[in-house]
């Protein structure tokens, strides 16, 4: 069967990006042609400011070079302008004749800058800021020309006047409004930009509307409304710019600002997609790179016919890409009588940061000078997190949220090339900038897969973002609202658990069935968070599938380096006795086990037993009482404690009891991540209780509940859930917390970043100001502790459960 | 030489699961891919030298349980961006018998010392 024929009209960063995502999903799909009228290949438009500025040249911002295209069977026409789209025939024909036919047609046609309607616009010298042609002009007009007029105090305006100025123009930006990029920044930002661009020698006239173009055959100055005058021999004009939609005007394409297009990026002819600049979706238009990827994503979804994926608005934030001054902006930095501003402003140093909030939720954020957490607030942005825990330290910025791993070495820019960015897998800044130049990388993906930073603990997640950030220039922002759960689907966390409770679904097969999985049995990161999802939702029901699970809960001990494993039996609370400490002894006698350790978590460490000894060793610990300590799950670890009131002078309350009880009624119990637990009996807690998932803090009149805290790489501190009086209402609002999280928090997502998430008044107001509904998730929980709370080291060691598991199957010579 | 050996039956290794064969030269993992493929790589993944077959199957791919390289169970190698082989042994099945190709003169010199 023939393929069917593609034709994109659009050799820029949004086409080719659908293009790049739909031969990953579908390589084999179509027969594709490109159309381009510049005579390049593909190139990295937002780097366009970097070359003006010396700081990059063109090969480092290309793309896809044309082997590229040779190499993916594309035909390219570069060079060549399609003049006519003919629907009927479902043909496009271009400037030079040349004519091909579609079954699918897709228009990226990109935009236009716009051009001041006032006389002297076609002089010579007189040019815009779009293309790399235009850069050459301007790089060129630098070396013998004087004087250049910007006419335009936005994003790119400003970059132009930057570049020209740093190839050693006299610059004068010339801006309607009365401060510069009015439509990123407030008055007091736009005025602190103005400043130090005067610093570095560009002059401003603001305010000033101009009139006329002077000059004979070519521009020798600009004359404004209010008669001012000022001297040019070159003249950009960066005042905007407007999608380009002629072609598809023409064909009869309904059109208003943009193409318009539906969620499915397709046109009033479902047969012609389109994106980029040139679109109109929901009313919005988009000139910055981040929604245009976004777009490219799912358009590629659809022509992949997948189906399954909806574009539905993005949401933006603009950096400006000069080098040495930091501007963010993103949102509603305005605000209105319903909104509340917080401000940080210091001339000192030249630091200014407003966010603009409702209801405890950041609308908008705009920042000068340190823009070091824009990422952050575009985080919470876009996730609409509740912020009222940290608000009064939120404009200190993410490093002063108990980020004990990095917030020391937050400066990315003033990083050395050698500076260590992942302490994981041994990644330094260089390398990932090297990376990213090298290898063309856009997303934090592509970065995890090159080099490995931010692949393993993901504590350096923020510093890689914010390296792909300066790496790459101002609009980077590239990860989607809400990421897929893995690379073999389109859906969430969140959607796919939805899916799972609201269709019944009780099997891996099924979710991927009825969920499209692109990859028949999934992944190695899939797998595992269904198998949990599956088994949280439906416990009476589902059968867990061992093949999903990682190695450690297969195998029910923790893999070692060398292939060995460690076994941890559980000693309720942290308290033992002789007889269990001899049956240990005894246990690393007889299997030559050869290291005995304490775990931070108060139980006993054996080290280095060899896999086929594993039910053997567990069978002797069952004898002697001792049942797993699931030191290798996502589950409820241990319950650490001090030994309170029954032999400490100060302690008010018996810990030890409490934490065995919560122990006892807690154990088995399947996670999103491990989860653990501490109770201390009096303020002085010595059983570190404010750095566990959950932790009670025994004072004279009750107990203090403190959730979401972990000690590890970034250490964050409990928030007060509420405090209780009575050892089973502690009991109560325990098994209502995990089981809020079982149910909510997303697979392998810990506490801390779950409350951070979903806001501790979330939380809150589901346990502690709703009893019924606390009431209701501890039933819950309780009712899947009855299939938990099975000890499957015993199942292992007598029933001979999972045997092939622990043997070789076959032993050569 | 080599020799085919037998080594067990396609149902005595789980379902998108693996088992290991001790030889002489070092382990051998046999995995079985859910539609019931077999395949043999050397049990050590090229990276930091893991144990492949604790890893989850999934596809034609096995991913290591120590740092999570994928490795491809045809042909023993890395999954790009990642480099690096880990060898891989030929196997055969006949009616759900599984037999892998082996350096038997080693074997049985190292059998008979």
């Amino acid at each position: 069967m023939a393929k069917e024929k593609l034709v994109l009209v659009g050799n820029g960063m949004a086409g080719m990006r659908t293009l790049e995502e739909l031969l990953k999903a579908a390589p084999d799909m179509y027969a594709i042609t490109v159309f381009g009228s510049e005579p390049y290949g593909n190139y990295n438009r937002i780097l366009l400011s970097p070359v003006l500025a010396g700081e990059k040249v063109f090969h480092d911002i290309l793309l896809n070079d044309e082997p590229w295209y040779r190499t993916h069977g594309i035909a390219l026409h570069k060079n060549c302008e399609v003049t006519k789209i003919d629907r009927r025939a479902r043909k496009v024909i271009a400037q030079d004749g040349t004519a091909v036919d579609y079954d699918r047609l897709l228009l990226a046609t990109g935009s236009n800058p716009v051009i001041l309607p006032v006389p002297g616009n076609n002089l010579a010298g007189v040019i815009t800021f779009r293309d790399i042609k235009d850069v050459d002009t301007m790089i060129s007009a630098s070396q013998n020309l004087r004087h250049a007029v910007v006419i335009g105090g936005g994003l790119l305006g400003l970059e132009a006047a930057n570049g020209l100025k740093q190839r050693g123009m006299h610059v004068t930006v010339v801006h309607l409004s009365q401060t510069l990029m009015e439509r990123q920044l407030d008055e007091t930002a736009g005025g602190m930009l103005q400043r130090s661009l005067e610093e570095r020698g560009v002059e401003f006239l603001l305010g000033a509307q101009t009139e006329e173009i002077i000059g004979k055959n070519r521009v020798q100055g600009v004359r404004f409304k209010d008669g001012r005058e000022t001297t040019a021999d070159l003249v950009v004009m960066a005042v905007g710019i407007r999608p380009n939609i002629e072609l598809a005007k023409q064909s009869g394409l309904y059109c208003e600002r943009g193409i318009l297009v539906n969620d499915t990026l397709q046109t009033y002819d479902p047969r012609v997609y389109a994106v980029g600049e040139c679109v109109q979706h929901r009313r919005q238009t988009y000139g910055l790179v981040a929604p245009l990827f976004e777009q490219a994503k799912v358009c590629a979804d659809h022509l992949a016919k997948l189906g399954i994926r909806r574009y539905q608005g993005s949401m933006t934030s603009t950096k400006l890409k000069v080098t040495g001054i930091d501007v963010f902006s993103a949102g509603d930095f305005t605000g209105n009588d319903q909104t509340e501003s917080i401000v940080l402003r210091d001339p000192g140093v030249g630091v200014y940061k407003k966010v603009v909030l409702q209801d405890n939720r950041l609308l908008g954020a705009v920042m000068i000078g340190d823009t070091l957490d824009g990422a952050w607030y575009f985080q919470l942005m876009r996730e609409g997190t509740d912020i009222s825990a940290f608000r009064s330290r939120l404009l200190h910025g993410q490093a002063h949220l108990g980020d004990a791993g990095h917030g020391g070495a937050n400066a990315v820019v003033a990083m050395q090339d050698q500076a260590e960015v992942c302490g994981c897998n041994g990644v330094c800044k260089g390398e990932i900038v090297e990376a990213i130049i090298g290898k063309k990388l856009f997303t934090l993906e592509d970065v995890r897969a090159h080099t490995k930073a931010s692949s393993s603990c993901g504590s350096c997640t923020g510093l890689v973002e914010q390296i792909l950030a300066m790496t790459l220039g101002g609009d980077y922002s590239a990860s989607p609202k809400e990421k897929p759960l893995c690379p073999c689907t389109e859906y969430t966390h969140d959607e796919v658990r939805a899916q799972i409770r609201e269709r019944h679904l009780t099997s891996i097969a099924a979710v991927m069935q009825h969920l499209e999985w692109k990859n028949p049995d999934g992944c190695h990161r899939c797998r595992p968070a269904l198998n949990y999802y599956l088994i949280s939702t439906w416990p009476a029901e589902v059968k867990d599938d061992y093949q999903s699970r990682f190695i450690n809960e297969r195998a029910h001990a923790n893999i070692q380096k060398d292939g060995t494993y460690s076994v941890v039996p559980r000693m309720w609370g942290g308290v033992t006795t002789p007889d269990e400490l001899r049956t240990i002894a005894d246990v690393v006698d007889k299997y030559h086990i050869p290291t005995v350790k304490l775990t931070g978590g108060q139980r006993v460490d054996m080290l280095g037993v060899k896999k086929e000894d594993l039910p053997k060793v567990w069978a002797d610990l069952n004898k002697g009482g001792l049942v797993s300590g699931h030191a290798y799950g996502k589950a409820l670890r241990t319950v650490k404690t001090c030994v309170g009131s029954e032999w400490c002078r100060f302690g008010v309350q018996d810990s030890t009891k409490m934490g065995v009880t919560l122990e006892r009624m807690t154990w088995g119990s399947w996670m999103p991540h491990k989860f653990k637990m501490a109770v201390s009996g009096c303020p002085r807690n010595c059983a570190e209780a404010t750095i566990k998932d959950f932790g009670v803090v025994a004072v004279d009149s009750g107990w203090e509940l403190h959730v979401g805290g972990n000690g590890g790489v970034k250490v964050r501190v409990t928030d007060l859930l509420c405090k209780v009086a009575s050892e089973q209402e502690v009991l109560e609002y325990c098994g209502a917390f995990i089981q809020l999280y079982r149910e909510d928090a997303r697979y392998l997502e810990r506490t801390a970043p779950w409350v951070e998430r979903v806001g501790l008044a979330s939380i809150k107001q589901k346990i502690v100001e709703n009893a019924a509904e606390r009431k209701k998730l501890y039933a819950r929980f309780l009712e899947s502790q009855k299939y938990a709370q099975v000890d499957p080291w015993a199942a292992r060691a007598s029933a001979g459960v999972d045997r092939h598991e622990f043997i070789p199957l076959k032993q050569i010579a | 030489m080599n020799e085919w050996i037998d080594i067990g039956r396609v149902e005595d290794i789980p379902l998108q699961g693996a088992r290991v064969v001790r030889t002489p030269q070092g382990d051998v993992a046999v995995f079985r891919t859910i539609h019931d493929e077999i395949f043999a790589l050397r049990d050590r993944c090229p990276h930091k030298g893991g144990p492949l077959s604790q890893g989850i199957v999934s596809g034609k791919t096995v991913t290591c349980p120590l740092h999570n390289w994928n490795i491809a169970l045809d042909t023993g190698e890395a999954v790009a961006p990642d480099k690096g082989c880990s060898g891989h042994f030929p196997v055969k099945v006949v009616e759900g018998k599984i037999s892998l190709l082996l350096p038997v003169e080693r074997v049985k010199r190292a059998s008979v010392s």
